[in-house]
């Protein structure tokens, strides 16, 4: 905030580097909403074009909202995200309680334990999981999908939480243990609303490899039913010819449900991630 | 109102000891103030009272009832800390009020206790304010009331004036004392600023190393402490430790002696000394004295000095106020 010690011109270069990078990252977004109302000629023509009244089209947006059922792609991929996030908040934000509110033998050893999936990917499990998922006759069901993302989030949201969770103050949780509040009413209403930040980093980290996920998907739910969003932009890639009007459609839809959930959080995560830093 | 004891209490953190075996009787409105350095395991015991940590051994008893399986809910206990501990997400009201709501009160009872406190306190402006809108002060006057409303049988208190300024640590203190004279209350006190202990308890209890060193009235401690580390923990500026040797006296194996005990003469004192510093406070002068192999000296005079940086003097002690220490560091006392 305090402008007396920048010069103009570090300032201005200093936009000028940020500015750089985000038409860097935004290029491949915006080129893929600006060619999703074109015509198929004109993506291939002039590709970095914006859509004009010869060629502008809507065939990509029609086409995927006749082919296939990308309402209920939609819907997979939102129930799958959101109930993943919710368990992963919850079980991760009560393991990471536990972790740092309570004495108990073991219990650096049991925070490595939860902290060692951070290391070791989850896909290297795939056939095991595929194995135990045909066994328990969850192949093809959304809960499938549901069990596994939330397994691939808690290791990196213990980790986060935990750490945060010590910095809560101990006087504040004994008062409210002097007050006769139940550890479940202190771990709800006094614990959690002061890592508020901290949860929305998690939030956002877990949700989105959720959200774009294609290899869990494909193998543990690809039935017709369960497609989720990504797996189904898949039809309109053939091994011959690829739909790209469709293609770029159904991705600049699958877009914008991330995005909102993004701008919730966005807020509370810009103070997670500084949090640390300025005090 | 009620009485505590607390009878053998240990306290063990894996290996090490933290308590090592406390015994205190506290009487029904007394105020009882533990004091000593960090790490002495005040805070510890305090909080055994409490019930938010357990004794490896001994028992703590409220009013004449076990209450080592009791949640610290139901011990009939509030507890003022030093970080206030407000619950954030709450007004100032129901700050005050929670206790009493989560034990299932009448809802005219609990308001009729935090007018009360709050007219104790003034807090009446602030009722609907959130803890975020107030000052230090102001915060711990909440944590005050919180531990008001609740009538408890046992205040205790956590480094309650720590985290304020100077000028609001003296308000803060004769607020807890008139509330002590008020409620007739039984208090436990714990700090590590002697001049608190000094100023409010009626007794205090000095620990070290997880042991009670001595208790007693605070001007007990003051006029016949029992052992080197209550001389030279309770007064301020510190008692002044002198080997006996290098005062000729075989009386003693160490020699102690107050600087407010001490005067400054020219020649013939008990010990010689270079004038290494001087700090003007108004109503006193504290001479620091270089006594070579002693030392350095403090004396405590009235009024305004003035001396030169250097310059050769001599300490006298007042020898009805010298203490003795033997090998052990306990006091020897005068036998008359």
């Amino acid at each position: 905030m305090s402008t007396a010690r920048h010069s103009p011109a570090r300032s201005i270069a200093a936009h000028a580097v940020l500015a750089t990078y985000t038409v860097i990252a935004l290029f491949p977004v915006f080129v893929i909403v600006v060619n999703a109302f074109k015509s198929r000629k004109a993506i291939f023509r002039t590709p970095l074009e914006f859509p004009n009244a010869e060629t502008f089209s809507l065939v990509g947006f029609e086409t995927v909202l006749k082919q296939g059922d990308f309402l209920l792609y939609f819907q997979n991929s939102f129930v799958v995200t959101v109930v993943s996030l919710f368990m992963v908040l919850l079980f991760g934000a009560m393991a990471a309680f536990a972790l740092a509110e309570y004495r108990f033998k073991g219990n650096s050893l049991m925070g490595l334990y939860l902290a060692l999936g951070i290391m070791i990917p989850i896909r290297l499990g795939t056939v095991a999981i595929l194995q135990m998922m045909a066994a328990s006759g969850l192949v093809n069901t959304l809960t499938s999908l549901i069990l596994v993302y939330t397994a691939q989030g808690l290791p990196l949201a213990i980790f986060i939480l935990s750490e945060f969770m010590r910095q809560v103050s101990d006087d504040l949780k004994n008062a409210g243990r002097i007050d006769g509040l139940s550890e479940y009413r202190i771990f709800f209403r006094l614990v959690l609303p002061l890592v508020r930040p901290a949860m929305a980093t998690v939030a956002v980290f877990t949700m989105i490899p959720i959200w774009n996920d294609l290899w869990f998907p494909l193998i543990l739910a690809p039935a017709e039913a369960t497609k989720t969003i990504t797996l189904g932009a898949q039809v309109f890639i053939g091994q011959f010819v690829t739909n790209w009007n469709a293609v770029l459609a159904a991705l600049s839809l699958a877009i914008l449900p991330v995005l909102i959930l993004y701008l919730i959080f966005s807020r509370q995560l810009i103070r997670g991630i500084t949090s640390g830093a300025v005090k | 109102m009620g009485s505590l004891a607390l009878k053998n209490i240990t306290k063990s953190f894996g290996q090490v000891d933290v308590i090592k075996g406390v015994d205190l009787e506290v009487q029904n409105g007394e105020l009882v103030i533990f004091v000593g350095p960090s790490g002495c395991g005040k805070s510890t015991l305090l909080r055994i009272i409490a019930g938010l940590e357990d004794a490896s051994g001994g028992s703590v008893e409220i009013d004449g009832a076990e209450v080592g399986s009791t949640p610290p809910s139901k011990r009939g206990i509030a507890m003022v800390f030093q970080t206030y501990a407000l619950y954030p997400h709450l007004n100032v009201r129901d700050n005050m009020s929670l206790g009493l709501k989560q034990a299932k009160h009448p809802a005219d009872h609990i308001a009729e206790r935090v007018d009360f406190a709050s007219k104790m306190l003034s807090l009446e402006p602030y009722l609907d304010r959130r803890p975020a809108e107030l000052s230090g002060g102001q915060r711990q006057r909440v944590a005050i009331g919180r531990a008001v409303v609740r009538k408890p049988k046992l205040f205790l208190f956590d480094e309650p004036l720590s985290n304020l300024d100077a000028a609001l640590r003296v308000n803060t203190r004769l607020e807890i004392a008139r509330l002590h004279r008020e409620l007739g209350a039984t208090m436990v006190y714990v700090t590590h600023d002697q001049t608190e202990a000094m100023t409010l308890a009626d007794r205090i209890v000095v620990l070290n190393g997880g042991r009670i060193e001595q208790v007693g009235t605070p001007m007990e401690l003051y006029n016949d402490p029992a052992n080197l580390f209550v001389a030279g923990f309770i007064g301020s500026p510190q008692m002044n430790f002198i080997d006996a040797t290098l005062l000729n006296r075989d009386d003693a194996k160490t020699i102690g002696i107050r600087p407010e005990h001490i005067s400054i003469v020219p020649a013939d004192g008990d010990i010689k000394g270079r004038v290494s510093h001087i700090e003007h406070l108004g109503a006193d002068t504290n001479l620091y004295l270089d006594c070579g192999e002693a030392g350095l000296l403090c004396a405590r005079l009235f009024g305004e000095h003035q001396f030169e940086i250097d310059s050769e003097l001599h300490a006298k002690f007042d020898e009805s106020r010298v203490f003795r220490f033997d090998d052990q560091g306990k006091v020897i006392r005068r036998t008359n």
